[in-house]
């Protein structure tokens, strides 16, 4: 470990901040603008070339308006909230990769560079706990506002993430158990090549979801529902409780919260991604093509393929109402948890045939 | 219908006006300011006062239209005319006449209680201002110029139809003065300035048959 090294960790942290943010100014413009075309509207168009600066500009407005500090607040947790909802959401992209790690001859040595924040060997446990963090954040800006509406978002908060966490971890363990690693780049390495069924080759990629498809949907659900987005939103839900958790932030701190819900939303599709979908894996043609090109490839496809789920995401918002308090718990505890389950039996059994033979023989 | 279906029914249903719009057709909003939706001719817009064709006032200070107005947002005061410089026709003419902008709610019978068809409503509709003062229009706002130009604040370069502007007093072209819907026989409007004798609105038939047998034959 040598200062290269260390400039190369931070250099990594440094690249991955710059794209979270630059994914969220264009991931709020892409919302923006496709919920407008499916309700037959035009969307932003004014700030920039199809009105792709509107969340720069709207950025720039949150930074110079007032933050209003309520005076019935705890001061300490009111001003930790929105910080504790940014920071675990950038933290959580940092074990995602986004591309072939590449090799690189720096100072007179051949280093291999991955394109990901930090390769933590419990990079599952590391994210499902990141994203526990962030609930804390709504539940505390609830509890430390002093006022009812963002109380009762925080009450939501607490027991919807509780529900939904479960969940996910659960949909979460057949791939720990399939692929034998809680490595993120190792699930990613597990999913290259094409898809073999009973020693059958088939002309499908490698990938989790052909595989372990309920675990997909039980996740894709859960992070819909972690993420507090549609049809999920009762934790913010306008038309009952007005803001929910921010109603009494303004300024910088609720464009923190800003921020840390679109991050999230980018990062369980990335998550999505990385776990069911090969993350970066895809054709390369290595040799036929220059090498930049066939080295920013993986690259290409991972955001062609998160993209695929930030569309999903705006395309349930603009779809589905959002759901009665006793539908979510009905989901989350008589559905998705028994489901999971029940999965997690199934592919544990067979995983355990495959590896010791049947018990009878 | 189980839930499964239902959501996709759901989903199919967003799909197909996102593909709609990306291919430019469901699209029902305009660009606002730059493309100004047509509106209809007897759109209830910001008012104006009309003249004659001859460059005289319409209004002649009766008040009718104060009395009429069930929001109380007009303030006529009528003055004798001067004899050697007459305003109006007639007698009197409106020596103040002001609206509220901000109270009135449009709903015309100030344009149907006035005998001369002195107020009439036009196709202006933008009216937002930053203090309440500038929501009380004054003669001199509302009053239309020697060609029936309506006082409006678009410059050189905005887009607006200015012949639209001049789209004044459909209300009194949708009946007939015998009171039927569709207009018949002879023209029993005034003339204004800049524009004469305004014609009956499309649709309406200038024939003396009463429209309802023609409808019963069609």
């Amino acid at each position: 470990m040598d200062w290269i090294d260390v400039a190369l960790v931070a250099a990594r942290v440094v690249v991955v901040f710059a794209l979270l943010m630059l994914v969220t100014i264009l991931l709020v413009w892409f919302e923006r603008k496709v919920v407008a075309d499916m309700q037959n509207r035009v969307g932003p168009d004014r700030a920039g070339p199809w009105g792709i600066l509107q969340t720069l500009a709207d950025g720039v407005k949150l930074f110079f308006k007032e933050q209003i500090t309520p005076r019935k607040v705890e001061l300490g947790l009111y001003l930790a909230a929105p910080m504790l909802a940014a920071i675990p959401a950038f933290l959580m992209f940092m074990v995602v990769p986004f591309g072939r790690p590449f090799r690189m001859t720096i100072g007179g040595e051949v280093r291999t560079i991955p394109l990901q924040g930090a390769d933590l060997n419990v990079g599952l446990l590391y994210i499902l706990a990141m994203s526990s963090v962030g609930v804390y954040a709504v539940v505390l800006a609830g509890w430390s506002s002093g006022s009812k509406y963002p109380l009762l978002g925080g009450v939501r908060a607490t027991a919807q993430a509780i529900s939904y966490e479960a969940a996910m971890g659960l949909s979460l363990v057949p791939v720990v158990l399939f692929v034998g690693s809680m490595r993120v780049s190792e699930i990613v390495a597990a999913q290259s090549g094409t898809l073999t069924f009973f020693n059958q080759t088939i002309g499908l990629p490698a990938w989790n979801l052909f595989v372990l498809a309920p675990s997909f949907v039980i996740f894709f659900i859960a992070a819909v529902a972690e993420t507090n987005r549609a049809p999920f939103d009762l934790v913010e839900a306008e038309q009952e409780i007005v803001g929910g958790f921010h109603t009494e932030y303004s300024g910088l701190r609720f464009a923190l919260f800003f921020l840390a819900e679109y991050i999230n939303i980018f990062t369980m599709s990335a998550l999505a991604v990385t776990l069911f979908l090969g993350g970066w894996s895809g054709p390369t043609w290595d040799g036929s093509l220059p090498v930049l090109v066939s080295g920013l490839l993986p690259t290409v496809w991972f955001f062609l393929k998160v993209l695929v789920f930030l569309f999903l995401y705006v395309w349930l918002r603009a779809t589905l109402p959002r759901l009665r308090y006793d539908q979510l718990m009905t989901l989350g505890w008589k559905r998705l948890i028994p489901a999971s389950l029940v999965w997690l039996f199934c592919i544990g059994g067979a995983l355990a045939v495959r590896q010791f033979g049947l018990p009878w023989s | 219908m189980g839930p499964l279906e239902a959501f996709i029914k759901g989903m199919m249903v967003t799909g197909r006006q996102f593909i709609a719009t990306v291919f430019g057709k469901g699209l029902v909003t305009t660009k606002y300011p730059q493309v100004m939706r047509e509106k209809p001719q007897r759109f209830h817009g910001r008012h104006v006062l009309n003249r004659y064709e001859d460059g005289m006032e319409k209004c002649i200070g009766c008040e009718l239209c104060a009395g009429a107005c069930p929001a109380r947002c007009i303030y006529v005061r009528g003055a004798d005319n001067p004899p050697d410089h007459p305003v109006s026709p007639g007698e009197r003419y409106g020596f103040v006449y002001e609206i509220n902008m901000a109270r009135c709610i449009f709903c015309g019978l100030c344009v149907e209680a006035c005998p001369t068809e002195a107020i009439t409503h036009s196709q202006l509709f933008e009216m937002s201002t930053t203090n309440r003062a500038d929501a009380i229009y004054t003669k001199e706002e509302l009053l239309v110029d020697e060609d029936g130009q309506p006082n409006h604040m678009f410059g050189e370069d905005r887009f607006a139809d200015l012949q639209e502007l001049r789209k004044a007093d459909g209300w009194m072209r949708a009946t007939s003065p015998q009171g039927r819907v569709a207009y018949e026989g002879q023209v029993a409007w005034s003339g204004s300035a800049g524009v004469g004798v305004r014609p009956p609105e499309v649709g309406q038939s200038d024939s003396d048959e009463d429209p309802r047998s023609e409808a019963a034959d069609g």
